[in-house]
């Protein structure tokens, strides 16, 4: 496998001359984390209005927060050949204790999704599938020839799918079809004909009645509820309609910071974690809403902006792919909280409350800024 | 298989790569921007009817319902009280099983298909999450210590508290307070849905009724901001309700109690005033029942063995009954007889046979000691006599000679055939037979046969005892009409009141009220004269007593005895046996009680009735409060 002359070649049209900063020194990208510090300050900030203004637990997501960058800084440090090369490892471990879960694990809220060892361990594996995918695959693809051909792109679909029905299993449709997207996502900035593209969305949205019999009743009520929240007020579309309600009283520029009433008196459901984008558009408007999305776009375009300079397909698929994802939790998560996707259950990226799901998001930026700071070759 | 060429062509790869990444970033911007737009349709486009929501949400404008304003006695006495009860509600969104957590209800409490029916039909017009619904009104001690010891296994179960009216004196008062009961779909329809909002309770009855919107107050409100719990974080505005306006009645509680306890278990009823003012001191009507069981609602077992007693205890006998006066009616005749100059003092018939007879009939109208061997009869009877010895045959005489038209116009002066109660609204005016009356009714001419029977108040003659005692206090104050009222103070008394008052008797001289009221004297104090001339109820009443009483004692016949027979008490039925009836007032000298008794199939009225109103009269004169307070001045 020794393609290393492969590698010395000079990345494509993107050779303006760099130089050796701070930031590279520490495989470090002041970018990226001078817009994580933004997005996570204006997250602590709305956190700290959603829990109506105690200091304990924006104390508490702050120290979470604090040891997810430091991973992030461990995960800049390493160098992406290591990633390459344990990448299948990862991911048949990864298999592993998906199938554990199913029969050791901990059941909450009606699915089986977390490992628990007492006192030791105490995680998601689906979580760790959200960037052990994309390194499968982009490490997959690495090796062969781009546009992918019929047969990798087979196998691709079966590492793929194999997750993604493990995890459908627990039940997780959620976080499944969001794994799903990031293994296709891998696929379509490989290159993959758009023919397959456009006759998979034919085929899906051709599938979509027969989808309609498959689903649970719980998954069936959630979306007639986001067609109609109306039809069970005070139930299932409770959560929906408040939502709706916080968001569109905040109008241009909001209530006020901590004068949101739909949160505050608790009309809001899940105010501190899926719904925390509501707080944020009650409280601060149509303004603060924006201003956080400006953020977000920013650093996905960093993202982009780094996956374009990569120097290798590994890098590149795995910094575009991690960078995309991150965009579609943003986008999923605000879509449910305004009403137009069904609502599943996807936090905030860096801003919603919560450990694991900050975790792999510094550990995916971690990555990010690996690849773009291990280089070999400099301009 | 031969495998493709494994050369890689990085700039290619490269550059669809650039092409994918930045047709995906644009795509995102896209999304991007579609988000932007949601939530500016959101924000802005739709901004006012999410305000709107918004504040409905946090703002609810609650009730504050008043309290109803209590009912005193004359000497101070709460009557009727405002007292916590307590109801078992439910929270929907912190109970785990609905099912589960109502059979656990009905396991410690007890709960019926009806109750669980009206439970859910609550439940289902709840305005939003996290609203308590009640489950059972008015729990008993026994079943507020169930629930609360078996809390712990029932969350979203709470016991909450609300101010009801309570009759501390139960069926006691009943009959002259009225009750409140509980305000059904019927009423609800009528009622201004705004002065009753948060209140569950009306005046239905007596008293209660009557003085509804003086005791109900203002219903107040507040503008609450809550949480969606329904809790209020705070208040943004307030006007306080106005407690409804406290009532003090004539009737006294010794008296009633007295009333009550002279009638015995014996079905009946007292009817006391003040002549002075007309205030009813006591109104008794028996059998009772127990007022507090209505208020939050009767169970329909106690309510049907309520409604389908032969006793009729939820009847009252004091102003819906309508009985004949008998010969309470003979001391008005006999005034009219005197005012109309038709008879005098001195005037006298010989009754040596015991019965009239009109002239071309060969018809007999007998005397109450009539025989078949004809010894009865009074002998000579003036009017004097005629009223001590409650002779019929000179009423029968008196009476024709009257003819019914004076009978009607006179005996009206005092109130009969009128409802002139005040704030009695059950009451009701009885029957004063006229010729266009029987002309109406019945279709029939008046005949002389008919004035002989209202002579001595039979006939078609009908009175409540409320208004026998009202015409007894007409004739306590010598022609001084009273309307009869409940209240004494607290509330200003409506105009109509003064619309009923009568004009008073005027033009009859002082001496026919003294001879009325002397001949009434003698009917309990006429005594140890020989036989024949005792007064009446003498014998049963009329010693070691400390006062002048006037009294007259009255039968109402149940069932019409035929002609050429004895009656005979035996061979009734009890429920065919007369009614025994006694009228009285006291001091004659100056009256501070009028009365009137009536004892259903008790009898003879001085054998039966006039002990009762003896025992009223003793305890109103010598031991009352009003005694009291006299030895005070």
């Amino acid at each position: 496998m020794s393609q290393d002359f492969v590698r010395r070649m000079p990345s494509a049209g993107f050779g303006q001359t760099r130089t050796v900063g701070l930031g590279e020194k520490f495989h470090l990208d002041i970018p990226i984390i001078l817009l994580l510090v933004m997005i996570c300050a204006y997250g602590l900030l709305i956190l700290y209005s959603a829990v109506g203004q105690q200091t304990a637990p924006v104390v508490n997501q702050l120290i979470k927060i604090g040891v997810a960058f430091g991973l992030m800084i461990v995960m800049a440090q390493i160098s992406p050949i290591f990633y390459l090369r344990i990448a299948p490892w990862l991911f048949v471990m990864g298999i592993v204790l998906l199938i554990a879960v199913l029969f050791v694990g901990t059941t909450v809220n009606g699915s089986q999704r977390w490992l628990r060892i007492p006192g030791v361990l105490n995680f998601q594996p689906s979580e760790l599938m959200k960037l052990v995918i994309p390194m499968m695959l982009a490490s997959y693809f690495h090796d062969r020839h781009l546009p992918p051909l019929r047969r990798h792109v087979f196998w691709a679909c079966v590492m793929i799918f194999i997750p993604v029905l493990l995890i459908a299993r627990q039940p997780d449709l959620g976080t499944s079809l969001l794994i799903g997207a990031s293994g296709l996502l891998v696929l379509l900035l490989a290159g993959i004909s758009w023919r397959y593209v456009f006759s998979a969305v034919l085929a899906g949205l051709m599938a979509a009645p027969a989808l309609w019999y498959v689903m649970l009743d719980y998954q069936r009520t959630r979306v007639m509820i986001l067609l109609d929240p109306e039809r069970d007020p005070l139930g299932a579309g409770w959560n929906i309609i408040q939502s709706k309600t916080a968001i569109g009283s905040g109008g241009l520029f909001g209530k006020g910071l901590f004068q949101g009433t739909q949160s505050h008196l608790d009309f809001l459901p899940e105010s501190q974690t899926d719904f925390i984008v509501a707080v944020l558009a009650e409280e601060l408007g149509l303004v603060g809403v924006t201003l956080l999305l400006i953020l977000y776009i920013l650093l996905v375009g960093r993202g982009v902006v780094i996956a374009i300079q990569a120097q290798d397909t590994f890098g590149r698929l795995l910094v575009g792919t991690i960078t995309f994802t991150f965009f579609v939790y943003v986008f999923v998560n605000i879509g449910m909280v305004s009403g137009i996707l069904p609502v599943v259950g996807v936090p905030l990226p860096l801003v919603s409350h919560g450990g694991t799901a900050i975790l792999t998001l510094f550990a995916g930026f971690g990555i990010i800024m690996s690849v773009h700071t291990h280089r070999r070759i400099t301009l | 298989m031969a495998e493709p060429l494994a050369l890689k062509d990085h700039t290619g790869e490269s550059r669809i790569f650039f092409d994918r990444v930045t047709l995906g970033f644009g795509f995102l911007i896209l999304l991007t921007l579609f988000l932007v737009a949601r939530m500016f349709y959101l924000q802005v486009l739709q901004h006012d009817l999410f305000a709107t929501l918004s504040d409905r949400n946090r703002i609810q404008v609650q009730s504050l319902p008043p309290i109803r304003g209590l009912i005193y006695d004359r000497n101070g006495e709460l009557i009727a009280d405002n007292m916590p009860t307590f109801q078992l509600t439910l929270t929907k969104e912190r109970v785990e099983n609905l099912d589960a957590t109502l059979a656990k209800l009905d396991e410690l409490v007890g709960l019926s298909e009806e109750e669980i029916e009206s439970f859910k039909k609550r439940m289902s017009r709840r305005q939003r999450p996290f609203e308590s619904v009640p489950v059972l009104y008015r729990l008993t001690p026994e079943e507020i210590a169930r629930v609360s010891v078996n809390n712990y296994a029932l969350p979203g179960v709470e016991i909450e508290a609300r101010l009801v009216r309570h009759y501390p004196n139960g069926e006691l008062m009943a009959h002259a307070l009225g009750s409140v009961r509980r305000i059904n779909e019927e009423d609800a329809k009528t009622l201004d849905s705004v002065a009753y909002s948060g209140t569950d309770h009306l005046g239905k009855l007596g008293v209660e009724k009557f003085y509804e919107k003086k005791l109900l107050g203002t219903v107040g409100y507040q503008q609450v901001e809550t949480d969606a719990r329904g809790r209020v974080m705070k208040v943004l505005d307030s006007v306080p309700p106005r407690p409804g306006q406290d009532l003090t009645l004539h009737v006294d509680v010794g008296l009633q109690k007295a009333a009550s306890e002279a009638l015995g278990d014996r079905r009946g009823t007292v009817v006391a005033l003040d002549p002075a003012t007309g205030g009813i001191l006591a109104l008794v009507s028996k059998p009772s029942y127990d007022p507090n069981l209505f208020v939050t609602g009767i169970d329909y077992q106690s309510y049907a063995e309520l409604r389908d007693s032969g006793d009729v205890p939820l009847f009252n006998r004091a102003l819906q009954g309508q009985y004949e006066p008998g010969s309470t009616l003979k001391p008005f005749i006999a005034l009219t007889g005197l005012m109309t100059g038709t008879t005098t003092p001195e005037f006298t018939i010989h009754d040596d046979p015991g019965w009239f007879k009109l002239p071309n009939n060969s018809r007999l109208y007998r005397d109450w000691n009539w025989k078949k061997d004809g010894r009865g009869g009074h002998g000579d009877v003036n009017l004097q006599k005629a009223i001590y010895r409650s002779c019929n045959v000179y009423f029968f005489d008196l009476a024709v000679k009257l003819g019914i038209d004076r009978i009607h116009e006179n005996l009206a002066l005092f109130g009969f055939g009128l409802n002139t109660a005040i704030d009695l609204p059950e009451a009701r005016s009885g029957l004063l037979p006229s010729r266009d009356w029987k002309r109406a009714t019945r279709g029939l001419p008046w005949y002389p046969g008919d004035t002989v029977n209202i002579g001595i108040g039979q006939g078609d003659m009908l009175v409540t005892p409320l208004q026998l005692a009202t015409a007894v206090a007409t004739l306590a104050n010598r022609g001084k009409t009273v309307v009869p009222r409940m209240l004494k103070s607290g509330v200003e008394l409506p105009e109509q009141a003064k619309a009923k008052q009568l004009d008073d008797v005027e033009q009859v001289p002082e001496q026919f009220w003294d001879l009325i009221f002397e001949s009434m004297g003698m009917v309990v104090h006429r005594g140890n004269m020989g036989f024949g001339e005792n007064g009446t109820a003498w014998a049963y009443i009329g010693r070691n007593i400390a006062y002048q009483m006037a009294g007259k004692s009255g039968t109402a016949q149940v069932v019409g005895i035929p002609q050429g027979e004895e009656y005979d008490e035996e061979e009734l039925a009890e429920r065919h046996r007369k009614h025994a009836w006694f009228v009285a007032f006291a001091p004659i000298e100056d009256p501070k009680i009028a009365l009137a008794v009536l004892v259903e199939n008790g009898g003879g009225g001085s054998a039966v009735a006039s002990p009762v109103a003896r025992k009223i009269l003793d305890y109103y004169l010598l031991e009352s409060r009003y005694k009291v307070a006299q030895l005070d001045d």
